[in-house]
């Protein structure tokens, strides 16, 4: 797929990619809607223009890293990979079958998977590792990680956040896909964020905060982390659960269970197919 | 009396020239650099060195992404920190994914002695073993623990390689063929079948040689890698023997003594005693520690009699 990376093509790559995750996930009967839908925006924004990368390259020695640190919303990264061009969007139909290459949680077979994930909290220390990596070796390449917000209730989140900053890694960017609810309840109630950013600020990020579903808020937040120097940045993007579904949005129920049929024609309809 | 080295010391002088040939090779610290002597990397390549502090989980999925990367990355810390702490980085972010990281650690086993229970890393091969892309590697002397680096930096794949504090016997006397994942017979008996690995190779060899004053000849296995296991080779020398004993600083479930056990039930059943650990100790001199806990050449020699008693 070539692209000009403009804002009407993101917006109609971000479709695509929600079409592609609810039929995956209801195919598999399983699997994560709720996060893959609030992420679909950013990931749109990365890969259809802020990354350098090559689809038909994965292993592109300067390419930019994404690491999906919240690896059950993998739906979404195959869902934009495919459509990207690493792999066929007609493979996305053996998400968790076996035999399989594209697993129920995000697995580093895969092309285009950076990061064997599955087990919150370990993304972040990843990217460290890869930042640090890119850094030595005088690449050009930045590091993407994409957080949940349930998953920062992990200490390991906040022991690689202060070795970024320690580590000055300038080409280090979180995302926190801030969409307040996880597995069991809304974020508030199972373990209090607040004050989310200025936490982040306090271990020496350089923080910001913008609509996650707003392409050009997005893409100037992206910009604005790649000016920064001598830090890493984060990206608090406020989301929605299941965003683009209005039967899902806000929805806890659908952080972890697939539509049934009745409901993935009624959600396909939603989104113009 | 034998020459003694600290394979700790052996580790950290080795990486310093290893970071000449191996341009890749990074190493992470958790603050215990002067204890490991991954300092002496560190004051040699400062770039190629970082410290995350006493944060386990952070430093084994920075290694991760350091793998993924091309570079290869030594996690330096003690054998108890490495391990148990960030165990599920080491099962998803590393095993699951083969990635290139290299576990060195030291004060393992018992011989951290007076540090007391918290430090004395006594279940980390079952730990580590567990985690089927893993080599575990544990080297009887400082020379072995030369070889067993190399051929860890020289494989793709991940490798925990447990080290010692203190001093203790080197037992390789000369040159020798050290090949991950094969067993080292270092003498040959027809009576006993004695395997051990790390500082137990030595004790096991003293055995022996208190054996042969009671006409017992025994045949003594260095099983340095402990996993993938050398089945092969026990299974062989067992066919000969009939009796095994296996010595460990170590628990004996999930330590060789379990693994030998399993082996032996599958193929070719036979006596079989071990020494090894069964529970937790507590502060002491490390002689006192291997005294009391039954680590001693006098301990394996009662268990190869007592294994001979059961032969049939």
């Amino acid at each position: 797929m070539s692209t000009d990376g403009s804002v009407l093509e993101i917006k109609d790559l971000a479709r695509r990619v929600r079409v592609n995750v609810l039929k995956m996930v209801a195919k598999a009967n399983s699997g994560h809607p709720g996060g893959s839908l609030s992420e679909t925006d950013i990931l749109a924004v990365l890969y259809g223009k802020v990354m350098n990368h090559n689809p038909s390259d994965p292993d592109l020695i300067d390419r930019d890293r994404f690491i999906l640190s919240k690896a059950h919303a993998c739906p979404g990264l195959y869902a934009v990979l495919a459509e990207t061009g690493y792999f066929e969007v007609k493979e996305l139909d053996t998400f968790r079958q076996i035999d399989s290459r594209i697993q129920g949680h995000a697995h580093i077979k895969t092309p285009g998977v950076e990061m064997s994930g599955g087990s919150l909290g370990q993304g972040l220390s990843f990217g460290v590792g890869v930042s640090l990596a890119s850094r030595l070796s005088s690449l050009p390449s930045r590091t993407f990680v994409l957080l949940g917000d349930g998953e920062c209730d992990e200490g390991q989140i906040w022991e690689a956040a202060m070795s970024a900053s320690h580590h000055e890694l300038d080409n280090l960017v979180a995302i926190v896909d801030r969409n307040r609810i996880q597995n069991d309840r809304w974020t508030h109630e199972v373990m209090s964020l607040e004050p989310f950013l200025d936490k982040w600020k306090a271990f020496g990020w350089n923080s910001l905060e913008v609509d996650g579903h707003n392409i050009d808020e997005l893409l100037s937040a992206f910009h604005k982390a790649e000016q920064t120097k001598g830090r890493p940045s984060v990206i608090i993007a406020n989301t929605m659960k299941g965003k683009g579904v209005s039967f899902m949005e806000n929805n806890v129920d659908f952080h972890g269970k697939a539509p049934s049929p009745d409901e993935l024609s009624k959600a396909l309809k939603e989104l113009g197919e | 009396m034998a020459n003694l080295a600290s394979t700790r010391e052996v580790a950290g002088d080795l990486l310093v020239k290893l970071g000449h040939e191996y341009a890749d090779l990074v190493v992470v610290g958790g603050d215990l650099n002067k204890s490991t002597f991954a300092n002496k990397f560190q004051a040699e390549f400062p770039d190629r060195f970082f410290d995350f502090g006493p944060a386990e989980q952070n430093m084994v999925s920075v290694a991760a992404g350091l793998a993924a990367s091309g570079k290869i990355p030594v996690v330096s810390t003690f054998a108890v920190f490495g391990t148990a702490r960030p165990f599920d980085q080491l099962r998803v972010g590393v095993s699951q994914s083969r990635l290139n990281v290299k576990l060195i650690l030291t004060h393992s086993g018992l011989l951290t002695a007076e540090d007391g229970v918290s430090a004395q890393s006594i279940e980390d091969i079952a730990i580590m073993s567990a985690l089927p892309s893993f080599t575990v590697i544990v080297p009887a002397d400082g020379p072995e623990t030369e070889h067993a680096i190399k051929a860890a930096l020289d494989m793709n794949g991940p490798v925990y390689i447990r080290l010692s504090r203190p001093a203790t016997p080197i037992v390789h006397t000369r040159d020798y063929n050290f090949k991950i994942g094969a067993a080292e017979v270092m003498r040959e008996g027809d009576d006993v079948t004695i395997v051990s690995y790390g500082i137990m190779v030595n004790e096991s060899l003293k055995a022996a040689a208190d054996l042969d004053q009671k006409g017992i000849s025994s045949t003594v296995i260095n099983m340095a890698t402990v996993a993938p296991l050398d089945e092969a080779a026990i299974l062989s020398s067992v066919s000969r023997t009939g009796l095994i004993v296996t010595a460990e600083e170590h628990l004996i479930q999930g330590g060789l003594g379990s693994m030998v056990a399993s082996l032996l039930a599958q193929n070719s059943p036979a006596p079989l005693e071990m020494v090894g650990l069964r529970g937790y100790a507590e502060s002491g001199k490390p002689e006192q520690l291997l005294k009391k806990y039954h680590l001693t050449q006098n301990d394996i020699v009662e268990s190869v009699l007592k294994g001979i008693s059961r032969k049939s």
